[in-house]
C-alpha cells in the first residue's frame, strides 16, 4: 500500500508547518483513508556531513587494511587550545571508495542507527573511532553495502554540504512516511496527486493539482514514434488500451544515477533505485498515479502494436521469469521481425528484459497509456503478477494524464540526465469523456438523514472535481417535480457512477460524524423460529448434561477418514474438496462431525485430559448429485427462477449435525468410592436427550456395519417413523488405538435437521394427572439371548395397551436382565416394572391381573415369552 | 406396700404415692428404653393403678365414682408425665442422631463434572438476543456457498480487486472434467450473501441478523485463523437512512456493551454499500481500558444488491453492516491467542461456565 513522504506530499497541498504523520493519519482517516503504518528512518542524533581531511592506509595482521581518517564536521569538530572547534574527529574506516576531500555522512557519538545500532567512541585497530562514516545500508537508504556515501556522487554539491550540516535533514532521514490502506475503488490515491487531494477535503488545505492537463493538447505537434492500437478481442467489448502517449527523449545518461533527492524519495516511498530513466518513470508514476515505461530506442522498430497475445507467444518478464502468454493478455509490441513480431510487455503489469534501458542507453522511447482495467486485472492474475503498474491499471487510471506525465518525465530525464525532448509527439486517443450522472440534488439528504442544501452538495461535488449542470427550471425555483442535475465527473474518479456513488462523495467530505444516530422504528418481529430455538435447547442440554462444546475446523484429509475405519464405498468419503486448501492434506470437506471431533478430543487427550466429554454442533457438507457447478450470473440483475433454482442444486445440502464424545470416567472416583467409565448407554442417553429437548422419541436398532463403532455396540437410531437421524455407541477399539483415544470411549452423532423435521408442529398436548391410587405390577419375562430388548417391551406395552381394562399403563421400565443355569443356555430374563393407574378410578385386582395376563400373552405371541416360573 | 398387697382404689394415700413413685421414674428415665421400662412398670396391665383401676368394679356403686375419679386423675398424671417425657426423649434422641450424622461438607463433590457451552456460541446467542429484542428476525444461510450469492449478488465484479482481496477458498467441481476453478461454489468470506438470500426469500420489508461461520485462506496463527464468525445485519425498508444505520449500531454496541458503549463510522469502501463504511466501537470493558476497537464494516445497500434480489432501489432503501465476533471476544476477556478459541481444548470453554 502507498507510502507517503510527508515533505513530497507538500508539494501539491499545503501541510502546517511541524505536521506529524499521526496526525496526517487522523486527518485522512476522516475520509476514508486508513493508516497501515507510521515509518521513520530509525536514524536519530547527531548525523552530519563529514569532509574527508586526510586518510592513512593501516594493514592489519588479519590481512584487511583500515583507513585512520581525520574528518572535519564543522562546529562537531574538537575543541583547539583556543576553545575553537577547529580539530577534526578521528575515525576508523573499513571502506576504500572514498578519498581526501570527499564529503560524506558521519554518526557521531549518541546517534543511533537503525537495528537499533547506538554509536559511541570506541577503541578499536589501535585508535579511539570518534563516531562512524556510513554507507547507504546503514543508514536504511537501500541495500548498497559496497562502500560509504560520498555525497557528491549522489548529486549534492558542496553548497548543501558544509562540514557539520545536520545530514538527517539533508537526506531526509528526519522525515515520516505514513502508509495508508487504499480502497479498491479509490485507485487514484495510489499517488501524491490523490493523497494532497484527499488531504485537502479532509482538511480544507490549498491543493493543487499537479495532473491536470497543461491546456496544450490542441498545439500541432509532429507525428511521433508509430503506434497502433489493434485489439481484435476486446474485453467485454472494452478496448484494452484507449489512451497510448509514445515520447522520444534524446541524448540522455539513462543509466545514470537519478538525482540524490529522487532517490530518497523514491526509496522512502518504498521502491529501490535504479537508473535515472527507470526512476524518473517511478518517481512520475508515485507522484500523479500514471504507470510508465521507458523503452531503449535503439532497440526498437516501429510501429509499437498494442494487440493482443497470438497462442504459443512467450515472454520473459523484467522478473526473470519465462511466461507463456494467453490470448487474452493484452501486449506491447514492436516489428522487430514483422508488425507486431516482438512482444515488449504484457501491457500494464510488466514490461520484457530484451528492450530495458541499459548502460549504453542514450535515446528514449517513454510509454504513458490508459488500459482497461479488467484487462489489466486479469492478465495480473492469470500470471499472479502483481505489480506497481497493475495495482494502478486495475484500479483505474485517470484517463487525461499521460499526456501530463509523459511531458512531466520527459522533462526531468533532459533536467538530470541532458538530453533532449523532441517536439515530435504520438498521441493515440479513443478515449471517452465519462458518462454524465444524473442527479437528485436531494438524494443525499434522503438516504443518509442529513438536511445537506443543494448549495452544500454542489460545492462538495465541484471540491471533488465534478461539473454540476443545473436545469435553468431549478435555479427558478420551480418545485413539486423533482429537479435532476447533470454531473461531470472527473477522469481520475471512475468509481462514481451513479447517484449513490455522488452520496457516498456528499456524505464523506461533509464528515461522517455529522450523522445523527436515530433508531428506526421497531418491525413487528416474531422472535427466534422454532428450530432456533430449539438447537439452543439441545446445545443447552448437553451442556447441562456435562458436555462441554467445542469447535472444530470442517477440514479434513484422507488420513483422518482412514482412521475412523470407513469402507471404500462409504457414503462418508465421497467430500466435496477445495481448490485451494491451506494445507494439502486436509483438501476435503468434512461428512460428518465426528470425524474432526474426534480429532479434537484426540488433542484434548494427548494435553492430559483424559476424562473427557465434548460435543459440537456444525455443519457438515454432502456433496450435490451432478456436476456440482453453480451457474455463472451476472450482478445486478435479479436471476430468473430457474437461474436460482439452478444456484440452489448446485450448492451441497449442508445438515447441521450434533456429535459427541466421551471418554474416561463420566463420573469420577473420589472420597464417595469408585468412578464410571462411560458406556455405550451413556451416548444413548444423550441422543436421546437430544430427542426429547426437540420432542422426537429416537427408536434404536443394532447396527454392525456403522464405522468409526464397535459393530457389536452400535445404536442405529431413527424416529418413529424408520427415519434414520443418527448413530450412537461404543468406538470401534482400532479407532480408539489408532487416535490415541482411552479404552472404551463412546460416541453419538446425529443429523439435528433431521431431528427438526421431525419434530412435532403442534404442540405437546396434555394428559391430565389422575390422582387415583396406583397399581404396581413386576412382571419378568424368558426369551431367547438374541431377542433385542426394546422388542420385548415394545409387546409390554402394546399387550399393557389391549388389556380389557383399556391402557392403564402409565409408565414402564425394564429393572432387570439375568441370565443363568435356571433358564437354560440361550435364555434371558428380563424384568419389568410396570405402573398402571386408570383416569377415573381404582384398578380392581381383577384388572391388573387382567393386565398382566395381556401383557405376557403378547410378549409370547410376538418374541415367544414365557412368564418366568 | 408390697407388690402382693393390692393398691386400693380407694386408697387415696396409697395412690398419690403410686403416682409420685411413677413420676419419679419418668423424670428418672435417661433414655427412651428406660422409659419405656418405666412406663409399663407404672402403666402396663400389672402395674399397681392399673389393677386399682380393674378393682373398681368391685366396689359399691357409692365408692365407684370416688375411686373411679381418683384413679382417673392419677392415671392421667402418669400418662401425661410419660408423654411429655418421651417427648423431650425423643427430641433429644434426634439432636443427637443430627449431630451424630454431620459430615465434612468441605469435601469435594465434584462426582459429574459440569459442562460448558462455547463462548463464541454464546456470544453469538446473544447477540441475536438483542436483535431479536428490536424485533428482528435471525437469519441463516449455507457455509459453502454459490459465488452468485457471495460476490455477483454483492456487486464484487469478476475482475474487481475487492473480488481478490477476499482470499477465497474455492471449491472443486464434482465432475473432474470441468476446470477447477469453474465450480462456481465457494465457502463464504462473509455472512453477507445472506443478504441477498433474505431479500430474494423473504421480500421487504426486511430487519434481520445472521450471526454465523465464514471463511479466508489465513493460515491459523495468534492474530488470525481461517475460520471465524460474523454477524451480518440488514434493514430494508421505505426511508431508512444512514441515521438509521447509526442509531441501530448505537443501541446494539449499548445493549452489548453497557451504556457507554457507542460507534464511530468513518469512510470505506464495500461494493455492496454505497456509502461504505467502517464502524469502530467504544469498548468500555475493554482489557487494559476503554478504546476504540475496528468493529467491522457497514453502510447503505448498493442499489445494484436491491435489484439483484428484485428489490426496486427507488422506493426501497435500507443498511447492512457487519462485524466479528472474535475479536469482541478476545478484546472483552484478554484472550491473547486466537488459537485458544479454535483449537478445542476443553479448558478453555470450562472457563465460561457463568453467564458472561
Amino acid at each position: 500500500m502507498p507510502r507517503i513522504p510527508l515533505g513530497w506530499l507538500g508539494e501539491h497541498v499545503a501541510l502546517p508547518a511541524g505536521l506529524a504523520a499521526e496526525q496526517l493519519a487522523a486527518d485522512l482517516v476522516r475520509v476514508g483513508l486508513e493508516e497501515e503504518a507510521v515509518h521513520t528512518s530509525g536514524v536519530t542524533g547527531p548525523v552530519v556531513v563529514g569532509r574527508v581531511v586526510d586518510l592513512t592506509p593501516e594493514p592489519q595482521k588479519n590481512g584487511k587494511t583500515i583507513n585512520w581518517c581525520r574528518v572535519d564536521v564543522g562546529a562537531h569538530n574538537e575543541l583547539d587550545g583556543d576553545g575553537r572547534p577547529t580539530v577534526p574527529r578521528g575515525i576508523v574506516c573499513g571502506a576504500h571508495n572514498f578519498g581526501a576531500g570527499d564529503r560524506v555522512v558521519v554518526a557521531l557519538p549518541g546517534a543511533v542507527l537503525p537495528g537499533p545500532f547506538p554509536i559511541s567512541a570506541r577503541k578499536t585497530y589501535g585508535h579511539v573511532s570518534d563516531g562512524m562514516i556510513c554507507s547507504a545500508r546503514e543508514l536504511g537508504l537501500g541495500d548498497d553495502h559496497e562502500g560509504i556515501i560520498v555525497l557528491e556522487r549522489l548529486g549534492y554539491g558542496a553548497d548543501v554540504t558544509a562540514p557539520g550540516t545536520d545530514a538527517l535533514d539533508l537526506l531526509g532521514l528526519g522525515e515520516e512516511v505514513l502508509e495508508i490502506n487504499v480502497t479498491p475503488d479509490r485507485g487514484y490515491c495510489f499517488s501524491m496527486r490523490g493523497v494532497a487531494r484527499e488531504y485537502g477535503h479532509a482538511t480544507g488545505a490549498v491543493f493543487t493539482d499537479p495532473g491536470l492537463p497543461a491546456g496544450d493538447e490542441g498545439a500541432a505537434r509532429p507525428a511521433g514514434f508509430a503506434v497502433e492500437v489493434d485489439d481484435e478481442r476486446p474485453v467485454q467489448g472494452v478496448p484494452g488500451a484507449d489512451r497510448f502517449v509514445a515520447q522520444v527523449v534524446r541524448g540522455v545518461a539513462a543509466h545514470g544515477p537519478a538525482p540524490a533527492w529522487m532517490q530518497q524519495r523514491l526509496t522512502r516511498a518504498g521502491m529501490r533505485p535504479i537508473s535515472l530513466a527507470v526512476d524518473v518513470t517511478n518517481y512520475v508514476m508515485l507522484d500523479l498515479g500514471q504507470p510508465m515505461h521507458a523503452y531503449d530506442l535503439a532497440t526498437l522498430t516501429a510501429p509499437v502494436v498494442v494487440r493482443r497475445a497470438r497462442a504459443g507467444e512467450r515472454l520473459t518478464t523484467l522478473d526473470d521469469v519465462d511466461r507463456a502468454l494467453d490470448p487474452e493478455d493484452l501486449l506491447v509490441t514492436d516489428s522487430t521481425g514483422g508488425r507486431g513480431a516482438r512482444v515488449l510487455g504484457i501491457a500494464g503489469v510488466m514490461g520484457g528484459a530484451e528492450t530495458e534501458v541499459g548502460p549504453a542507453t542514450t535515446d528514449l522511447l517513454l510509454e504513458a497509456a490508459h488500459f482497461d482495467p479488467v484487462s489489466v486485472a486479469r492478465s495480473s492474475r492469470r500470471h499472479r503478477l502483481s505489480s506497481e503498474a497493475s495495482k494502478r491499471f486495475e484500479r483505474g487510471v485517470d484517463p487525461q494524464l499521460p499526456r501530463v506525465a509523459a511531458a512531466r518525465a520527459a522533462a526531468l530525464l533532459v533536467q538530470y540526465g541532458g538530453g533532449t525532448v523532441e517536439d515530435a509527439l504520438t498521441d493515440v486517443d479513443t478515449t471517452a469523456p465519462p458518462a454524465p450522472v444524473t442527479f437528485d440534488p436531494t438524494h443525499p439528504a434522503r438516504l443518509v438523514g442529513v438536511p445537506y442544501t443543494a448549495d452544500e452538495v454542489r460545492a462538495t461535488l465541484e471540491a471533488v472535481g465534478c461539473t454540476v449542470e443545473v436545469p435553468v427550471e431549478d435555479l427558478s425555483g420551480d418545485d413539486g417535480a423533482r429537479v435532476t442535475w447533470t454531473v461531470h465527473v472527473p477522469t481520475w474518479r471512475p468509481d462514481l457512477r451513479s447517484g449513490v456513488d455522488l452520496v457516498e462523495e456528499v456524505a464523506r467530505l461533509r464528515g461522517y460524524d455529522a450523522i445523527p444516530s436515530v433508531v428506526p422504528p421497531a418491525p413487528t418481529g416474531r422472535g427466534l423460529t422454532r428450530d432456533q430455538r430449539l438447537r439452543r435447547a439441545v446445545a443447552d442440554a448437553l451442556a447441562a448434561a456435562g458436555l462441554v462444546e467445542v469447535l472444530s475446523y470442517p477440514f479434513v484429509g484422507a488420513a483422518q477418514v482412514d482412521a475412523l475405519g470407513l469402507p471404500e464405498e462409504d457414503e462418508r468419503r465421497r467430500a466435496v474438496r477445495l481448490v485451494n486448501p491451506l494445507a494439502d492434506s486436509e483438501p476435503l470437506m468434512r461428512t460428518d462431525l465426528l470425524v474432526t471431533l474426534l480429532d479434537t478430543a484426540r488433542r484434548n487427550v494427548s494435553r492430559g485430559t483424559t476424562d473427557l466429554a465434548v460435543f459440537e454442533a456444525g455443519l457438515v457438507t454432502l456433496p450435490a448429485a451432478g456436476p456440482g457447478v453453480a451457474p455463472r450470473l451476472p450482478g445486478g440483475v435479479r436471476p430468473s427462477d430457474a437461474d436460482l433454482a439452478a444456484l440452489e442444486a448446485a450448492v451441497p445440502a449442508q445438515p447441521l449435525h450434533v456429535a459427541g464424545v466421551l471418554a474416561g470416567q463420566v463420573e469420577r472416583a473420589g472420597w464417595w468410592g469408585a468412578g464410571r467409565r462411560a458406556d455405550h448407554t451413556d451416548a444413548l442417553a444423550l441422543a436421546r436427550r437430544v430427542g426429547e429437548v426437540v420432542g422426537v422419541e429416537l427408536v434404536a436398532t443394532a447396527d454392525a456395519d456403522r464405522a468409526p463403532f464397535h459393530p457389536g455396540r452400535c445404536a442405529r437410531l431413527a424416529t418413529a417413523d424408520g427415519a434414520p437421524v443418527g448413530h450412537a455407541g461404543e468406538l470401534h477399539p482400532q479407532v480408539l488405538a489408532a487416535l490415541g483415544l482411552p479404552a472404551r470411549a463412546v460416541a453419538f452423532e446425529l443429523d439435528l435437521d433431521a431431528l427438526l423435521a421431525a419434530s412435532p408442529a403442534d404442540p405437546v398436548e396434555a394428559v391430565p394427572v389422575s390422582t387415583f391410587p396406583v397399581a404396581k405390577e413386576d412382571v419378568a419375562l424368558v426369551v431367547d439371548a438374541d431377542v433385542p430388548a426394546a422388542d420385548v417391551l415394545a409387546a409390554v406395552r402394546a399387550g399393557a395397551a389391549q388389556g380389557p381394562a383399556g391402557d392403564v399403563l402409565e409408565d414402564v421400565r425394564l429393572f432387570d436382565v439375568y441370565t443363568g443355569d435356571q433358564l437354560g443356555e440361550g435364555r434371558k430374563s428380563l424384568a419389568f416394572a410396570l405402573r398402571l393407574r386408570a383416569a377415573d378410578r381404582t384398578l380392581t385386582a381383577d384388572e391388573t391381573a387382567a393386565v398382566r395376563a395381556a401383557v405376557v400373552a403378547e410378549a409370547h405371541a410376538r418374541v415367544g415369552a414365557q412368564l418366568r416360573a | 406396700m408390697t407388690d402382693d398387697t393390692p393398691l386400693s382404689p380407694l386408697d387415696a394415700e396409697g395412690v398419690a404415692a403410686a403416682v409420685e413413685a411413677a413420676l419419679a421414674d419418668v423424670a428418672a428415665a435417661g433414655d427412651l428404653d428406660a422409659l419405656k421400662t418405666a412406663r409399663l412398670a407404672h402403666t402396663g396391665e400389672q402395674s399397681a393403678l392399673a389393677r386399682a383401676n380393674r378393682a373398681i368394679g368391685g366396689l359399691p356403686g357409692a365408692d365407684k365414682a370416688t375411686a373411679g375419679k381418683l384413679l382417673g386423675q392419677a392415671r392421667g398424671r402418669v400418662n401425661a408425665a410419660v408423654t411429655a417425657r418421651t417427648a423431650e426423649l425423643e427430641a433429644e434422641r434426634d439432636a443427637r442422631v443430627l449431630v451424630e450424622e454431620a459430615v465434612d461438607v468441605t469435601l469435594p463433590a465434584d462426582r459429574r463434572p459440569a459442562g460448558a457451552r462455547h463462548p463464541l456460541t454464546t456470544l453469538s446467542e446473544r447477540i441475536a438476543d438483542v436483535f431479536v429484542a428490536m424485533g428482528w428476525e435471525i437469519a441463516e444461510g449455507p457455509e459453502l456457498e454459490a459465488e452468485w450469492f457471495n460476490f455477483d449478488a454483492l456487486n464484487f465484479g469478476v475482475d474487481h480487486p475487492a473480488r481478490q482481496m477476499q482470499d477465497t477458498f474455492f471449491v472443486a467441481p464434482q465432475d473432474p472434467d470441468v476446470p477447477a476453478d469453474a465450480s462456481g461454489l465457494v465457502l463464504r468470506t462473509h455472512t453477507s450473501p445472506v443478504q441477498a438470500r433474505t431479500l430474494l426469500e423473504r421480500g421487504v420489508p426486511v430487519y434481520i441478523a445472521c450471526p454465523g461461520k465464514v471463511f479466508r485462506t489465513d493460515a491459523l496463527d495468534a492474530t488470525h485463523t481461517p475460520v471465524f464468525h460474523q454477524v451480518e445485519g440488514l434493514a430494508i425498508d421505505e426511508g431508512l437512512t444512514m441515521a438509521h444505520l447509526k442509531g441501530t449500531l448505537d443501541h446494539f454496541a449499548r445493549a452489548m456493551f453497557g451504556p457507554e458503549a457507542r460507534t464511530r463510522l468513518r469512510p470505506s469502501f464495500f461494493p455492496f454499500t454505497e456509502p461504505s463504511a467502517e464502524m469502530d466501537l467504544w469498548f468500555p470493558q475493554k482489557k487494559g481500558g476503554p478504546g476504540w476497537i475496528e468493529w467491522g464494516g457497514c453502510g447503505m445497500v448498493n442499489p445494484n444488491v436491491l435489484r439483484a434480489c428484485g428489490v426496486d432501489p427507488e422506493r426501497y432503501s435500507g443498511f447492512a453492516f457487519g462485524m466479528g465476533i472474535e475479536r469482541t471476544l478476545m478484546l472483552r476477556h484478554g484472550i491473547a491467542d486466537m488459537r485458544d478459541m479454535v483449537e478445542g481444548d476443553v479448558r478453555f470453554s470450562t472457563q465460561f461456565r457463568a453467564v458472561v
